[in-house]
């Protein structure tokens, strides 16, 4: 579940095979195998056009967000130093036009990046650890544990996303970090689900039961045995988070909770909002930020099923 | 020239007095780029008022076969071969032709009842469906004969608005008859329809479906991987295995002396009704029918075969027609090798 | 002609429907009994995010105001913040239910007539998309998913993913500005620049004024649709797949009936019955899209009222909205749960 009104992409029309098939399993009974190359998966993935276009999407973000610093100067984004006609349409100089301070656009929406990226990745993170750790714990420890575990989960999907990110965020003051925790706080239920399927499945297999046979504590059994067969899905799902994670970003910062110095695409949608380029029908102020979230967005979501596939794939030979 | 599944001998035939003439059916599935061969060159000839019995495990065909007379196989399998009902050929129908045959002239009862009824409409709509579809009666007329329909089978005309999971499944089935007996068809195709039954319901059952078709003089195939089953309510008995026609034949010659061994080992497997005997002594199959997807070479029973000899690994072994009315697909079938002979000879 | 005396004994006599109905009392009192626990687990969040967090409320509820000592002092012991947690929380519920959610400083209303005030738009707006959204997504759901990796099948999806793979707010913003501003190619402002009616007009239910709202419905609809349809469309098309594997629609095609008719006659209504209990449970996640289309629009609702909260911030104010919105789709699930015992005759006689 993401901060926002979508919870998860649409699904493709290929059948969907279940999650909980275990990626890199074994057909016969020995202890897990090491994942198959990460060289042959990830050629698997590019074969794909999907993936390809994902991955090539991904990279470029990246490079894009962490090259910006060498080619746009600080006076390009301060509002006090900016030389360029106040909200211009696009024309020879300024390809995506100017905002009502005069920066240009284009070298706005190149800046954005940063922050989306930053706070996409560490909401993820944050996301993987909550949601891992309690789908590992909900999955391992059975009993009374693990039932409450999945009640709180359980009830936690029921609550509405944004307006509980809303309260987070709002009570954490602004700023880049309550926007995260709040992320955080708001999508970490599908993880856990999916991590706890994942682990019963697992922890269903006979080595589980030969290694508590010979004396392995929980801690071991989590770390050493369940984690690894764990971490393919906990991939998997990072990128499906990532994409939601940037989306739920610009609507928290649209709605103003973010920092509102820092340049991200939300905050320059909220600008445009909040500065009237709508009724001034300042397109070229509005439509460019959207198009980078559509184009990251679907990246990452494309990437996510790319690997997906590759994964069920190998379960399920055809 | 194979024998086919029914005709006494050959000669007292003509094709003009069948009501299904089927020749050369053959069902092929493309998977990936394999085809497998779900029935090879199958021949069927049923007169009006005559019950066939077809047997096999599952997977040797018999299900596919009666699904493909109606056309009613999944759109990627491949149909070739005649089909002759009525005298028309219904692989070269059109839709609108194939789907006014379908219930009206030829109807099936399915097996499992539970799942072929529609779990959220009473008994009575799914009833008085097909008579609203394919005659030209009103509502009232169809819910009445819906009712006839429930009395005929042993289900009181009152449960005529229960939904299927309100009935107990020997009542299911019997709805399913009724359902199937609603227009009148002329032939009935009747799939495994004891299986999940128990015993006393079962015997119910068939005397039930035996009746009714005698009464109403129609034509009946009845599918099921019990030869008793069968022996009690069909004329002949035709097996299959691995897609093809192994053995035909009159039902008690069948089952009391087989001549093929798959045959055997089937009229072995089951305990006779009202035996006591056979019960002790069922003939359990070792291993597993054969893949599909390849060519087989010699007889396709072979590898599971008490009896088998290296020249039964080799070439073809097709479906003769020997004395009595009877076929075989057996190099040891009493007549087989002379039997061959005078096929070759005849070219 | 009877075939003699049937042996098998019949499913359902009459002693056994009177169990069946005390069971749907017992299912009740189940589901009522987990939806209370909901609720109190979302009042034990809502204290804990809005009175535990903050460092000092009054000073957040006071912000931009000048107030002297005495003043937030009389505010504190107001609040009862002196007193010990447990009693706080007390009467932190007994306020909720009893329906008294705060008083906002920035209004000058009680939060709870504030959110009285602007339930019906935002029911307008919410209910409104859901009716457009379930039969387009009903339409296309079913199509797509009766002949799955058809070239409709896979446009409808890859739609579905471009449409979820925009915020909602930047929908209504392009929106808004090609067809509300009148600034951007020539297109005029056909549909208003925002807001729930044009100032001025006569109010109540007068033709004209029903058809003034209406016509600001149209983008913020439009809008919310957008975004939410392919949930449906997803729902639908997978209830539609799970259904084609079934047997009785090989029934239904051996008696001779034409491919639409088995869909719409047999398969749809077996395929419907989960999903109408599932599109109950989507209220929650269209909550956020409500918002940020309230937003972009000045849509006079709940979820506008939630931004202009934010922006003071008036804490009272979204605990208010944060808890109604909760409670909402904890009532939704509890109907979705209902609904699906009522209507499923299978499920009806567990």
């Amino acid at each position: 579940m993401s901060a926002t009104d979508q919870s998860r992409p649409p699904q493709p029309p290929q059948q969907r095979q279940p999650a909980g098939a275990g990626p890199g399993a074994d057909i016969e009974e020995k202890a897990p195998s090491r994942l198959v190359p990460v060289w042959r998966f990830t050629v698997a993935v590019l074969r794909m056009p999907s993936g390809l276009f994902g991955v090539l999407v991904m990279l470029g973000f990246v490079v894009l967000a962490l090259a910006c610093p060498l080619f746009i100067h600080p006076s390009d984004l301060s509002v006090t130093q900016a030389t360029g006609p106040l909200l211009a349409s696009p024309r020879h100089g300024y390809l995506l036009g100017t905002d009502p301070a005069g920066r240009s656009v284009l070298t706005l929406v190149l800046w954005g990046s940063r922050t989306s990226l930053a706070i996409g990745v560490m909401a993820t993170a944050l996301t993987m650890v909550l949601g891992a750790t309690i789908g590992l714990l909900a999955g391992h420890f059975q009993g009374h544990v693990g039932r409450l575990l999945m009640h709180v989960t359980d009830w936690f999907i029921a609550l509405p996303s944004l307006p509980l990110a809303i309260a987070l965020a709002a009570v954490l003051g602004q700023g880049a970090a309550s926007i995260t925790i709040a992320i955080g706080v708001t999508s970490w239920t599908g993880t856990a689900r999916l991590v706890r399927a994942q682990t019963l499945a697992v922890e269903a297999r006979p080595f589980i039961e030969r290694a508590r046979a010979l004396g392995a504590t929980d801690t071991q059994l989590i770390t050493r045995q369940v984690l690894p067969n764990v971490m393919p899905l906990i991939l998997v799902s990072s990128t499906l988070t990532v994409a939601s994670a940037i989306l739920s970003e610009a609507t928290l910062t649209f709605l103003g909770l973010g920092d509102p110095t820092s340049v991200s695409w939300g905050s320059l949608l909220n600008n445009a909002f909040m500065q009237g380029a709508v009724t001034a029908g300042a397109w070229w102020y509005l439509v460019p930020p959207g198009i980078a979230i559509l184009v990251i967005v679907l990246g990452f979501t494309l990437v996510g099923r790319a690997v997906e596939h590759v994964l069920n794939a190998r379960v399920q030979p055809r | 020239m194979t024998a086919r599944a029914t005709d006494p001998s050959p000669s007292r035939r003509t094709p003009g007095e069948l009501l299904l003439d089927v020749r050369g059916l053959t069902v092929t599935y493309r998977s990936g780029r394999d085809s497998v061969f779900a029935a090879r060159g199958v021949d069927i000839a049923l007169a009006p008022g005559e019950t066939l019995g077809m047997a096999g495990e599952s997977g040797s065909g018999k299900t596919t076969v009666a699904m493909s007379l109606l056309r009613l196989l999944p759109a990627d399998a491949l149909v070739t071969g005649e089909i002759r009902f009525h005298g028309e050929d219904l692989l070269q129908a059109n839709w609108a032709r194939m789907r006014s045959v379908r219930w009206a002239e030829a109807s099936v009862v399915f097996q499992g009842a539970m799942s072929a009824l529609n779990p959220v409409r009473s008994v009575g709509d799914q009833i008085v469906e097909p008579i609203l579809l394919h005659e030209k009666v009103g509502e009232k007329a169809a819910r009445a004969r819906a009712r006839d329909l429930l009395d005929s089978v042993g289900v009181p005309s009152r449960r005529v608005g229960s939904y299927p999971h309100e009935l107990s499944g020997g009542q299911r089935q019997r709805v399913m008859m009724a359902m199937a007996l609603a227009c009148d068809p002329d032939l009935l195709i009747a799939d495994e329809p004891t299986t999940a039954l128990d015993v006393i319901v079962q015997a119910q059952i068939l005397t039930l479906l035996t009746d009714l078709v005698r009464e109403r003089g129609i034509s009946l195939i009845m599918i099921s991987h019990d030869l008793s089953v069968l022996a009690s309510t069909c004329d002949r008995i035709a097996v299959m295995y691995a897609g093809r026609l192994v053995e035909t034949g009159p039902s008690r010659q069948v089952i009391g002396s087989p001549l093929h061994p798959y045959s055997r080992a089937l009229a072995g497997a089951f305990p006779t009704l009202g035996d006591p005997a056979s019960r002790l002594a069922p003939g359990g199959l070792p291993g597993d029918p054969p893949d599909l997807r390849e060519r087989i070479d010699g007889c396709p029973f072979a590898p599971r075969c008490p009896e088998v000899e290296e020249r039964c690994r080799s070439g073809e072994v097709p479906l003769l027609e020997l004395e009595g009315g009877r076929a075989a697909a057996c190099l040891h079938a009493p007549g087989y090798d002379q039997g061959r002979d005078r096929a070759v000879s005849r070219g | 002609m009877s075939v003699g005396v049937q042996l098998d004994a019949p499913a359902v006599s009459g002693p056994e429907e009177a169990p069946e109905r005390s069971e749907f009392w017992v299912y009740l009192a189940r589901k009522v009994g987990a939806a209370i626990v909901s609720f109190v687990m979302l009042l034990v969040v809502g204290f804990v995010i809005f009175s535990l967090i903050p460092s000092d409320p009054v000073s957040a509820l006071t912000r931009g105001r000048p107030t002297s000592d005495a003043q937030m002092n009389h505010l504190r012991a107001q609040l009862g913040l002196d007193k010990p947690l447990w009693e706080r929380f007390l009467t932190f519920v007994g306020h909720t239910v009893t329906g008294n959610l705060g008083y906002s400083y920035e209004y000058h209303q009680s939060v709870s007539s504030l959110i009285a005030d602007r339930l019906w738009p935002t029911l307008l707006l919410m209910g409104t998309s859901t009716l457009i959204s379930i039969w387009l997504g009903m339409w296309l759901g079913i199509r797509a998913g009766w002949n799955p990796g058809s070239v409709l099948d896979r446009s409808a999806s890859a739609v579905s993913l471009a449409l979820w793979s925009v915020p909602t707010f930047w929908l209504g913003l392009i929106l808004l500005v090609v067809f509300g501003s009148g600034s951007v190619g020539g297109i005029p402002a056909i549909f208003p620049a925002g807001g729930l009616q044009t100032q001025g007009t006569a109010g109540g239910l007068a033709p004209s004024h029903i058809l003034d709202v209406g016509w600001h419905l149209v983008l913020p609809c439009l809008t919310l649709v957008a975004v939410i349809f392919a949930q449906y469309v997803t729902i639908m098309r997978s209830s539609i797949i799970d259904e084609r594997g079934n047997p009785y629609l090989l029934t239904a095609r051996a008696k001779g009936l034409r491919d639409e008719v088995v869909r719409r006659r047999h398969a749809v209504p077996n395929a419907l019955l989960p999903s109408v209990t599932v599109i109950f449970l989507q209220v929650g996640g269209m909550i956020g899209g409500a918002i940020t289309v309230e937003v972009v629009y000045s849509w006079p609702g709940l979820g506008y009222l939630t931004f202009t909260a934010l922006r003071i911030p008036d804490l009272q104010l979204l605990e208010g909205t944060f808890i109604v919105f909760s409670a909402a789709v904890i009532i939704c699930n509890l109907i979705a749960d209902l609904l699906y015992r009522a209507l499923d005759p299978r499920v009806r006689r567990q």
